[in-house]
């Protein structure tokens, strides 16, 4: 093999091997911080998956505040609140601040794990805009109305 | 230069930034579509299901009178929240006209946060396809029924439950696909 | 009246652009000196009908003319007037308003100082850049006018979004789009490159056109580089977090053409000096400016969710889809049709600094690779009904900081290694004890840090060493004797500037990673919150109006080791339009320091939520940022780069003897 090929071989072996190396890299980071979205009632019925469910694996739970659940205990920064995705309810604990622009009956999105039951947050994020909902919790509603019928309803006992 | 076996081998390469770009396209198109298809704006309120909120308010066209949420109840009413201030409320609005006239379902305004004056011109410069027009300048009466701003319309049953919420405005599509269908099924209840 | 006006400038602008596109390109074709001719009466004209346009938008915003649905859509009667003017741009159609006049400005500066290029070459170019506007105004008119009437007017408007209130994000987009657009002047150049004939071929003309872009192109880096360090700075001090990167879809929209408009800055500097990477410049070109527009997609479509995204619209999406795909796809074509056979310019050796460079072209574009790979995952998964999938930021920068490790242990090495051929032994002679003083200065960074001993290591020894290897190039060529010239040109202060502003940018980056604290705590009025060496007190909070908000003014007492050091004031901001509220957070502002505290809510029997940060030397990261902008302007003066028309009259570099005529 005459050097110029040779030294052309070398480079691309090299090329081959640190693109390699990049894609297990790549696919090993994405893995470990991918973060599901799912909604109350994926969680409860079980859909999420038992890792989810069990408290294992962190997530996030997005879905809209329902009307006159948040409470906070006085004086404190722990608070709890209730997730509702139109089917299903689920109660959330968190410590901290809450974002400026959270609100009962609007959109949120919460990361973290349930704990026996509830689900405790550690991050709570609510969008900075004024477009309602944030497009993956709305397609994720509108899938369970649509499943539920609740919009199409004929006899009003959605609910 | 370069011996001649290198040559194929170079023309496949060049093409290659292509094939990525393609790829992508491919997926951004994908997205697109998807994000088309959601209708984003129809917001699956925790309302649905469940009575009306009641209320009493003042009427936009005679001053004094009041009208309660059981003068309304018996049949189906579309309830339509709007205001002068308002950008997209003009465009919905040639749609619900047209559905006003098909006189399906009584078409009552919900004038939020606005000034009487204001409220009235607005109306004469489009026309007015409300039978009724309520008034909250205030907004708080808005908050039961969980309006955030304008527009958003309902529908409620002659019973007073709310069956149909929709955030933003009732463009034809959202006519044909969404609105109609709640009004034929209601139709077909009486 | 005005903004009829308006939207006649915008339609006209239009039919302009179209002319300057399509007769110029046409006319380099075919040699017809009078069509060419149209290309820069035409860019100036552009400017003239666009800046008008925006000029009526701006006083419509200005007069509070609610008539008009975008005005009253961005603004109400109590928006004070500073802000009247940037309301122009604070959503969507503004805002492309602004980028329709940010490229008519490039393009008519490029006509104004075009004089030394050949005439199919500055037709081709300016046709370039006249289509890519044709492009944008065709968007704007048809999809997003800003002056679309609303009669009767709205009595009252809605309100600038209150995060867009404030005097950094006001300079952010004009900043960043200056940086965008930029580009599309190398990718014009590119393009001009691929479709021209013999004129085109020899490396002369090669090199003399890349001289004339390089400027361009450093300019518009350096703009890039001043808008996202703006867009970070606003980011920490209006958010409230503390946070001066998230990895969100809107930041990786305007971060990955930087990355690889640094990898073609360089690569064009290997080109112009040794006429190799010819076809990594133009592939860098073309990729630079097509991120450019990817991003202007991404934030405008919907189709990724993001915390700061324009109101998005998928119609909206695919138009600018469809024109993605015509420039980007059109100039990938002529890329495979045209490009020039890689064994193009000098040999050169492994141990050379094209070698060194070829790793910076290589490393950069992987790290856009990466980066584009998160910020589309999400995508990606949705679209395959995978689920719902957001990438989470330790991805982005586990991997970043993996790939630009060699990038930043390889910086000293590249200045001082000789063209073509050098030997590594004559190199590592120079530089050696610098590493030393960098290895010796991490060990003692990792055994004095209070924490994060690893991080803090790693800023400091990698500062260390690029910023003293630097300094050594700059020595090695300042001092007499030995060949060098005894000065540095400014292309060389540019680069020196550059990379010491990426050595500062270490310290800030790892520093504030390693070393930050923060707390989260109820407090009531007189008790006492320690972190670190400072204590808080929070004395009261009380009610304080603005012009159009209301505020809850916390005062807040720091001490340091028990004396009084300064009193901060934390606001939390109610507006009266609309009913957002926001956080105001108060900084100490300091060199080796910042002091953070925030505002929360109340939280019943007397008590508040307060938030306090200590972030050690987060402003060398903007600093070392403003540095690398400093390095992209320095570069552009160099007088090395004016082409002037002597050496274009050369006989095998100009086109048709007519170029010396047209005005």
């Amino acid at each position: 093999m005459n050097p110029t090929r040779r030294r052309r071989l070398v480079w691309v072996l090299a090329l081959v091997a640190a693109a390699a190396v990049a894609a297990a890299l790549v696919i090993a980071a994405l893995e470990r911080n991918l973060a599901y979205l799912y909604t109350p009632n994926e969680v409860i019925s079980g859909e999420a998956g038992p890792e989810v469910a069990s408290g294992e694996a962190r997530f996030r739970l997005g879905g809209m505040v329902a009307e006159g659940s948040v409470s906070r205990e006085e004086g404190s920064l722990e608070s709890t609140f209730v997730v509702t995705d139109g089917d299903a309810r689920m109660e959330v604990s968190y410590t901290g601040i809450l974002p400026d622009l959270f609100r009962e009956n609007q959109a949120v999105v919460a990361t973290g794990r349930m704990q026996g039951g509830r689900f405790v947050a550690e991050e709570v994020l609510a969008k900075h805009d004024e477009t309602y909902m944030p497009k993956e919790v709305a397609d994720k509603m509108g899938e369970a109305h649509a499943r539920h019928g609740v919009a199409d309803d004929a006899s009003g006992t959605g609910q | 230069m370069s011996p001649p076996a290198a040559t194929p081998r170079r023309s496949a390469v060049r093409w290659l930034p292509l094939a990525a770009f393609a790829a992508l396209a491919a997926l951004l198109f994908a997205g697109v579509m998807l994000s088309r298809n959601q209708d984003r704006e129809a917001l699956p309120s925790p309302l649905i299901g469940k009575p009306a909120p009641e209320f009493e308010l003042p009427v936009l066209h005679e001053p004094g009178r009041l009208v309660s949420s059981q003068e309304l109840a018996g049949a189906p009413y579309l309830l339509n929240v709007w205001g002068s201030w308002c950008p997209e409320c003009r465009i919905e609005h040639p749609v619900l006209t047209r559905f006003a006239e098909t006189k399906r379902m009584r078409v009552i305004g919900y004038n939020l946060k606005d000034e009487h004056a204001d409220a009235l011109r607005w109306l004469e410069q489009f026309g007015n396809p409300y039978w009724l027009v309520l008034t909250d300048y205030s907004g708080d009466k808005a908050i039961d029924w969980g309006i955030y701003g304008a527009p958003e319309t309902f529908i409620v049953d002659g019973d007073g439950i709310i069956r149909w919420k929709h955030v933003g405005p009732v463009t034809e599509e959202v006519m044909q696909r969404d609105l109609l269908p709640v009004v034929a099924r209601l139709e077909a209840e009486r | 009246m005005l903004p009829e006006l308006g939207q006649l400038a915008l339609v006209l602008a239009l039919l302009v652009a179209a002319l300057q596109s399509a007769l110029p390109l046409a006319g380099a074709q075919r040699g017809v000196a009078a069509w060419m001719a149209v290309a820069r009466p035409a860019a100036h004209a552009q400017l003239l009908l666009v800046g008008v346009a925006f000029a009526a938008l701006t006083a419509a915003f200005v007069s509070q003319d609610f008539s008009v649905a975008y005005v009253a859509q961005n603004s109400n009667s109590l928006l004070p007037l500073g802000y009247r003017f940037t309301a122009v741009w604070g959503s969507h159609e503004g805002s492309l308003l602004l980028w329709a006049l940010v490229l008519s400005l490039w393009t008519s500066a490029v006509a104004a100082f075009s004089r030394g290029l050949p005439g199919p070459v500055m037709a081709r170019v300016l046709g370039v850049m006249g289509l890519v506007a044709v492009g944008f105004l065709a968007f704007l008119i048809f999809t997003s006018n800003p002056f679309e009437r609303l009669l009767p007017a709205a009595a009252e408007g809605r309100d600038l979004n209150p995060l867009l209130q404030d005097p950094g994000m006001i300079i952010h987009p004009p900043m960043l789009y200056f940086g965008y657009v930029g580009f599309v002047v190398p990718f014009a150049f590119a393009i001009a490159a691929m479709l021209g004939g013999p004129e085109v071929r020899g490396e002369g003309e090669w090199r003399q056109w890349l001289r004339w872009t390089r400027p361009w192109t450093n300019v518009a880096w350096a703009f890039l580089t001043f808008g996202i360090a703006l867009g970070s700075w606003w980011a920490y001090y209006e958010l409230g977090w503390g946070g001066w990167w998230f990895w969100d879809p809107v930041e990786n929209a305007s971060f990955m053409p930087w990355l690889v408009g640094a990898a073609l800055i360089h690569s064009q500097a290997v080109t112009e000096k040794r006429g190799a990477f010819r076809g990594w410049t133009l592939l860098l070109a073309i990729a630079t400016f097509s991120l450019s527009l990817l991003g202007t997609f991404l934030v405008r479509s919907g189709v990724l969710t993001s915390v700061h995204a324009f109101a998005a619209d998928p119609s909206r999406g695919m138009f600018i889809l469809v024109f993605l795909g015509i420039v980007v796809g059109g100039s990938l074509v002529l890329y495979a049709m045209r490009a020039p056979d890689p064994d193009d310019g000098k040999p050169f050796a492994p141990a050379s600094r094209e070698t060194l460079l070829l790793l910076n072209n290589l490393l950069l574009s992987t790290a856009c690779a990466m980066v584009l790979l998160g910020t589309l995952y999400p995508l990606l998964a949705d679209a395959l009904e995978l689920g719902k999938i957001s990438v989470g930021p330790p991805y982005f920068s586990l991997l970043f900081i993996i790939l630009m490790a060699p990038l930043v242990a390889l910086v000293p090495f590249g200045p001082l290694f000789r063209w073509q051929r050098d030997q590594p032994s004559r190199v590592v002679a120079m530089l050696w004890p610098w590493l030393v003083l960098a290895v010796v200065a991490g060990a003692i960074a990792f055994f004095l840090a209070p924490q994060g001993p690893w991080k803090v290591a790693a800023g400091v020894a990698g500062a260390v060493w690029v910023g003293f290897g630097t300094l050594r190039f700059a020595w090695s060529r300042l001092r007499p004797g030995n060949g060098s010239r005894g000065r540095l040109t400014p292309e060389m202060w540019g680069m020196v500037l550059a990379h010491v502003g990426l050595a500062v940018f270490l310290v800030g980056a790892l520093l504030v990673e390693g070393m930050q604290v923060q707390r989260e705590v109820a407090v009531r009025p007189g008790e006492l919150v320690d972190l670190g060496d400072y204590e808080f007190r929070l004395v009261a909070v009380e009610r304080h109006p603005g012009p159009n908000y209301v505020a809850d003014r916390g005062t807040v007492e720091v001490l340091r080791n028990g004396t009084p050091y300064t009193t901060l004031h934390p606001e939390k901001r109610a507006y009266a339009s609309g009913g957002q509220v926001m956080t105001e957070a108060a900084i100490d502002k300091g060199v080796t320091r910042d002091l953070f505290v925030a505002l929360g809510e109340p939280l019943g029997d007397d008590a508040w939520a307060l938030r306090m940060q200590i972030k050690p030397f987060v402003r060398w990261i903007w600093a070392g940022a403003l540095l690398m902008m400093l390095g992209g302007f320095v570069t552009a003066a160099d007088r090395r780069f004016r082409v002037s028309r002597r050496l274009s009259s050369r006989p095998d570099a100009s086109g048709p003897e007519v170029t010396e005529s047209t005005p």
